[in-house]
């Protein structure tokens, strides 16, 4: 039975008076992985951060139509946005530790929304880090700052920081672009087991990433969903002559 | 081809300029050095034991120190912080993260720049005019006031343009997790801007301990130990102000030994600021 967590329908985005976002229609299927790809400038960031709603800080960015997450249109006016992002995890393509322990880092998303005694608490620090492919480098450190790590390690600090609450779904918005093969191979690794227990979106700019991990493949071209799809499909015999162009590293 | 005539008078130009320069640097470097030393030998003069745990003389008795005068100032600039930090650190979390260019907020930081630049003696003028003439008698808390007005505008500009360097993206990766916005803003965006919010407070803190002519209007002074700051509280500047202007040779020594002891102490802040300050570059 497929079951969907999103169902976009017609979405369009504005910064300003410029149209980000043309006429979207994309369901995002449950406890599976969906990829975004498509040339720099083409949206996917944007899509990404109005699943979370995180435009909604900028004056001026807006966006209409319909996103529904679990049967409810989270662009309505009813939202409480706190708790949204609570359930719509986030991680970004430039690591952002926050000035405190590897351990706090971790704790603080998850002494927001929930009340863990300190055994329990260790626990979960300890069960991100380790999902993560952190946990080795850091278990002898978690009192130390989190800025003390290599970006590299920072990243995969924040994606444990991500995973940690617990949220159904985690959109990721290029999270290896700052990683070595080892560790982006780790998170690929990551993304699949992760996707047992909740729904991911992932952008990226490698090719081989998106076939190798995801289930399902949206090729988005200025601000247009061009093609989408399952990701064999998508990669073996796309319908659409851009999305082979670009998947074949011949656009433009 | 080049044309030397016109090299040769750049050069000719260059070495003026440069001698012009140096001249007045020298100037300024011999001006602050004779000021530090006639300071440094008149003021290591005055100070001993006794210039710390005796009060301020009368007027033509012998010997005295200045401990009532540097508790007193303690307890004023003690004050002052108490009163002036939460105020200042949370109008500078207000203009960064809350106002966003709203009208309210252009207005406070108008007004706070005004007051940064007024001269300190209107302030203790005005904290005369609605306090100290109301209630009839200077008082340290009165000279706690008008020290935080001053004190106020320093540290909510710093804090304000400190929390500005932070970029969004942290602010964003904290609203991703579904944090509070003033969550938000106290534990991630402060929090990385601690070290020069703090150097902001100690700059302060410094500059307000200097301070005369607020305090004369306020505080005033007072001859005796007092730990009441509801009284008029001796404080180093009035007292130095009085005492420097004296016939008495022991006040005149003593004035001395206060001036040197806010010159090292101004100087000690300076320096713990400029190492927080550091600090935070590294991190
Ligand atoms: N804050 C903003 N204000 C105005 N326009 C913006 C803003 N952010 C993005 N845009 C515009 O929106 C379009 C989509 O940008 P977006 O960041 O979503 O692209 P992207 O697909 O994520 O690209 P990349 O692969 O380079 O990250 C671009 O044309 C961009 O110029
Ligand atoms: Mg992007």
């Amino acid at each position: 039975m497929k079951k969907n967590a999103i169902e976009i329908k017609n979405l369009d985005f504005f910064y300003g008076k410029s149209k980000a976002l043309k006429n979207i229609n994309l369901n995002i299927e449950e406890k599976k992985i969906t990829a975004f790809i498509g040339p720099s400038g083409c949206g996917k960031s944007t899509l990404l951060r109005t699943l979370n709603r995180m435009y909604d800080l900028y004056p001026g960015q807006k966006a209409e139509g319909e996103i529904n997450f679990y049967g409810k249109n989270i662009l309505g006016a009813k939202i409480d946005l706190n708790l949204l992002r609570s359930e719509i995890g986030m991680v970004f393509q430039k690591p952002t530790p926050f000035p405190m322990s590897i351990y706090d880092n971790i704790a603080f998303g998850v002494r927001l929304y929930e009340n863990l005694n300190k055994k329990m608490m260790d626990e979960r620090v300890q069960w991100a880090l380790h999902k993560a492919a952190i946990w080795d480098e850091t278990k002898d450190k978690l009192n130390q700052s989190g800025l003390s790590l290599s970006g590299g390690q920072q990243q995969r600090l924040c994606i444990a920081r991500g995973i940690a609450v617990k949220p159904k779904v985690l959109l990721m918005d290029e999270p290896t672009s700052a990683l070595d093969p080892i560790s982006t191979n780790k998170i690929e690794e990551l993304t699949n087991e992760l996707k047992r227990d909740y729904t991911i979106a992932i952008v990226t700019h490698n090719m081989q990433q998106a076939a190798r991990i995801s289930d399902y493949t949206a090729f988005m071209y200025l601000g247009e969903l061009v093609e989408f799809g399952e990701t064999k499909k998508m990669f073996l015999k796309p319908e659409r002559k851009e999305t082979e162009n670009y998947i074949t590293g011949r656009f433009g | 081809m080049m044309d030397l005539a016109i090299y040769k008078r750049r050069k000719t130009k260059n070495i003026i300029g440069l001698f012009l320069s140096n001249f007045a640097m020298l100037l300024g470097i011999a001006a602050l050095l004779s000021i530090l030393f006639v300071l440094f030998y008149n003021g290591f003069a005055a100070i001993d034991f006794n210039f710390f745990v005796n009060s301020t003389p009368a007027a033509g008795s012998p010997n005295g120190g200045l401990a009532n005068a540097i508790i007193g100032s303690l307890m004023i600039v003690g004050i002052t912080t108490l009163l002036s930090t939460p105020a200042g650190i949370l109008a500078g979390i207000y203009l960064s993260e809350y106002s966003g260019g709203n009208i309210f907020g252009s207005i406070t930081r108008f007004i706070s720049d005004i007051m940064l630049s007024a001269p300190s003696i209107v302030i203790g003028l005005f904290v005369y005019a609605v306090y100290v003439s109301k209630v009839r008698h200077y008082s340290g808390y009165a000279g706690a006031f008008a020290l935080s007005l001053i004190a106020i505008p320093v540290i909510l500009r710093t804090t304000e343009n400190m929390l500005r360097l932070i970029p969004v993206q942290l602010r964003e990766a904290a609203f991703a997790l579904g944090a509070p916005k003033w969550k938000v803003s106290i534990n991630i965006v402060l929090r990385a801007a601690r070290n020069g919010v703090l150097t902001g407070l100690l700059l302060a803190i410094a500059r307000v301990s200097g301070e005369t002519a607020p305090l004369l209007f306020t505080a005033l002074s007072n001859q005796y130990f007092t730990s009441s700051l509801n009284k008029p509280t001796a404080n180093l500047p009035v007292v130095i102000y009085q005492f420097a202007l004296s016939p008495y040779k022991n006040w005149i020594s003593l004035a001395w030994g206060g001036a040197l002891l806010i010159t090292l102490t101004v100087l000690l802040l300076n320096i713990i600021a400029r190492v927080f300050l550091k600090e935070n570059k590294t991190a």
